[in-house]
């Protein structure tokens, strides 16, 4: 048994102690906003938020997160109380296809908990290894902009903590 | 009496000992040349020194990222302190402006700059001093036709005797060999411009030679293995690690793609140098490619016996196969905390069989497992190999925020018993925390050799 903590809510997990994260929120929490790409840590769709950093969950075996807080976009809002991040992206209705998008947001998630006003620049670096190939590029940087004033004005900082989850 | 005469007879001593010193160390001003920057000079010869620049690598160190080219102010930490790059373009006052060729050519020659100070041998005139006058005319008519950039070079930081640059004559009587080679008549053409091309503007022995501790190269181990910014820079001489010993051919490629099958790619400041090495013709990179090889020497039977295993374990007709972690992994139960880690996050690529250069490679082939001081690893470990921009590039996630200093040796300390032969690393931990901590400083470029500042530079500010 190992416990995880994700988006606030302990669970004990009875899995293999090298069962990749993503499989766990998938598979046995119903969590499937984050989402299988290449499996291999390099296209970004599974990342979440471990301890405020952003981790590709396919790659992180859930032995070493005894102890540690996870969040994944469920934990960002719900569909009638969206957050910040969430608010903007529909707004400026920055998916097409959709499947990198929760991996785009919880990077952006993890940067914009540090810097609610980043630089095109730190945007653009920050999500170098989230790819997309359809095309709603530019609509991500504007929408990960957007939800930094969203952020600023209300002045509350990009919470971590499960309202749904 | 006889006291005063003797302290009359030291005085004097000292005194001509001071001047004798003066004289030998010093060097003439060669007066401004007001018309430098505004010469002209033919294409072919400007191309010609834009290929030298790139083979010299002037750029990584007389540029700060993100800043303009070879306008200097890059910080170079060196263990006598830290030396700043000065500025290389055409201005006139704070840059090269007012230098004539015959300034230039002494620059790279002696060490010594247009105002007669000597320069410090972080500007490795080791080497440069091996440049023909012919291709320091092309790298001067190449620096003198960039964008004149005003910056003004920022003061050493060095403690009080080395701020005394005419100390450093003594340091050149002592180390400096200076002048032009005599081609070895006993070699090929290819081997003797290989030479030229590495042991001059190329200078690999100033990351790949040890240094002794008045930070000058140690020639009777030339190419043993150094360091430079953060990162080992491995021997590329007899005691080279590499499980298949390299050979000509691989060498060539390597230096031309920045990655091989059987070696991996090309990280850290060795990024940027394969980068740069793209714009030289593939005669020069085969001609390296024959020198270094020829001071690697012939590998052991063993060594050979070994490589040929690998050699058929993966060579090349392999499926191209994609590895997929929704397979379970390897075997599940590590007996050893760091086998578990191992198993569960790194063998799904570096077990996966992708070729190279966007797979993992496979740690059987792995230098850096074989390698004295696991520095290497522990880099990649927790900063990963960011992508490159705009182009396919090899990559691989960073892993401090998941694996703490204790995992990773675990990790590493696994990996060097089950990959290598070699005896266990020490101090891991002490040595992934002043990694993390940034006390020890890395630089972290993706694979296209560009870095990425401030962000990448370094370990995390927090």
């Amino acid at each position: 048994m190992i416990s995880l903590t994700v988006n606030g809510s302990p669970h004990q997990i009875d899995a293999d102690p090298t069962t990749p994260l993503l499989y766990v929120l998938r598979d046995e929490l119903a969590l499937n906003g984050a989402k299988y790409g290449c499996g291999l840590g390099q296209c970004g769709s599974c990342t979440v938020v471990v301890d405020g950093e952003a981790v590709l969950s396919c790659m992180v075996p859930i032995m070493l997160l005894e102890g540690r807080e996870v969040t994944t976009i469920e934990g960002l809002g719900t569909i009638d109380e969206p957050g910040p991040l969430q608010e903007a992206f529909i707004e400026l209705q920055a998916a097409q296809c959709g499947y990198c998008i929760p991996g785009m947001m919880m990077s952006a998630h993890a940067l914009l908990r540090r810097n609610a006003q980043p630089s095109e620049e730190e945007i653009r670096e920050a999500l170098a290894t989230n790819l997309c190939r359809c095309g709603t590029h530019m609509r991500i940087l504007a929408a990960i902009r957007r939800a930094g004033e969203l952020m600023q004005a209300a002045s509350l900082p990009a919470t971590d903590q499960g309202r749904a989850g | 009496m006889r006291a005063l005469r003797v302290a009359i007879g030291i005085a004097a001593v000292i005194l001509v000992a001071a001047a004798a010193f003066f004289l030998f160390a010093w060097r003439s001003e060669i007066p401004e040349d007001t018309t430098a920057a505004e010469a002209r000079f033919a294409a072919e010869l400007v191309a010609k020194g834009a290929q030298l620049a790139a083979l010299g690598n002037c750029i990584a160190c007389h540029t700060v990222p993100g800043r303009p080219a070879f306008a200097g102010g890059l910080a170079l930490p060196t263990p006598f302190g830290t030396i700043y790059s000065t500025n290389i373009t055409p201005d006139r006052e704070t840059g090269i402006g007012g230098w004539s060729e015959a300034a230039f050519e002494r620059a790279m020659r002696e060490g010594v700059d247009r105002e007669g100070s000597h320069l410090y041998p972080a500007f490795p005139y080791e080497h440069f001093t091996r440049v023909s006058a012919d291709d320091n005319r092309a790298l001067y008519a190449f620096l003198m036709t960039r964008v004149a950039v005003k910056a003004e070079a920022l003061e050493n930081d060095l403690p009080f005797p080395l701020k005394f640059r005419p100390l450093l004559a003594g340091w050149k009587l002592l180390f400096l060999d200076s002048g032009e080679r005599e081609p070895d008549p006993g070699q090929s053409d290819a081997w003797n411009r290989g030479r030229y091309l590495a042991e001059g503007l190329g200078h690999c022995g100033a990351c790949h030679t040890p240094r002794n501790p008045f930070g000058a190269e140690d020639r009777d181990r030339h190419f043993g293995g150094g360091e430079a910014e953060g990162w080992q820079a491995y021997a590329i001489n007899t005691e080279s690690k590499a499980p298949i010993p390299w050979d000509e051919q691989d060498l060539a490629f390597y230096l031309r793609n920045g990655w091989h099958e059987f070696h991996g790619v090309s990280r850290g400041p060795m990024a940027e140098v394969t980068g740069n090495l793209a714009f030289l013709p593939d005669s020069d990179i085969a001609a390296i490619a024959t020198y270094v090889r020829s001071i690697m020497g012939a590998p052991t039977p063993e060594r050979e016996q070994r490589a040929a295993q690998l050699r058929e374990a993966f060579e090349g007709q392999r499926p191209e196969q994609t590895a997929d972690s929704q397979r379970s992994p390897v075997s599940a139960s590590g007996s050893q905390p760091g086998e578990a880690i191992y198993l569960a996050a790194c063998a799904s690529c570096h077990e996966g069989g992708r070729r190279q250069p966007f797979g993992g490679l496979n740690f059987e082939l792995s230098t850096a497992v074989n390698a004295p001081d696991p520095q290497n690893i522990v880099n990649v470990v927790l900063f990963g190999l960011p992508p490159a921009d705009g182009e396919a590039s090899a990559v691989m996630p960073a892993f401090r925020h998941l694996l703490n200093d204790h995992q990773v040796a675990d990790l590493l300390a696994y990996m060097r018993e089950r990959f290598s032969e070699e005896p266990p690393w020490a101090g891991l931990v002490e040595q992934t925390a002043r990694t993390r901590s940034g006390t020890y400083k890395v630089a972290v470029r993706p694979s296209d050799g560009i870095e990425r500042a401030p962000h990448h530079v370094g370990a995390e500010e927090d």
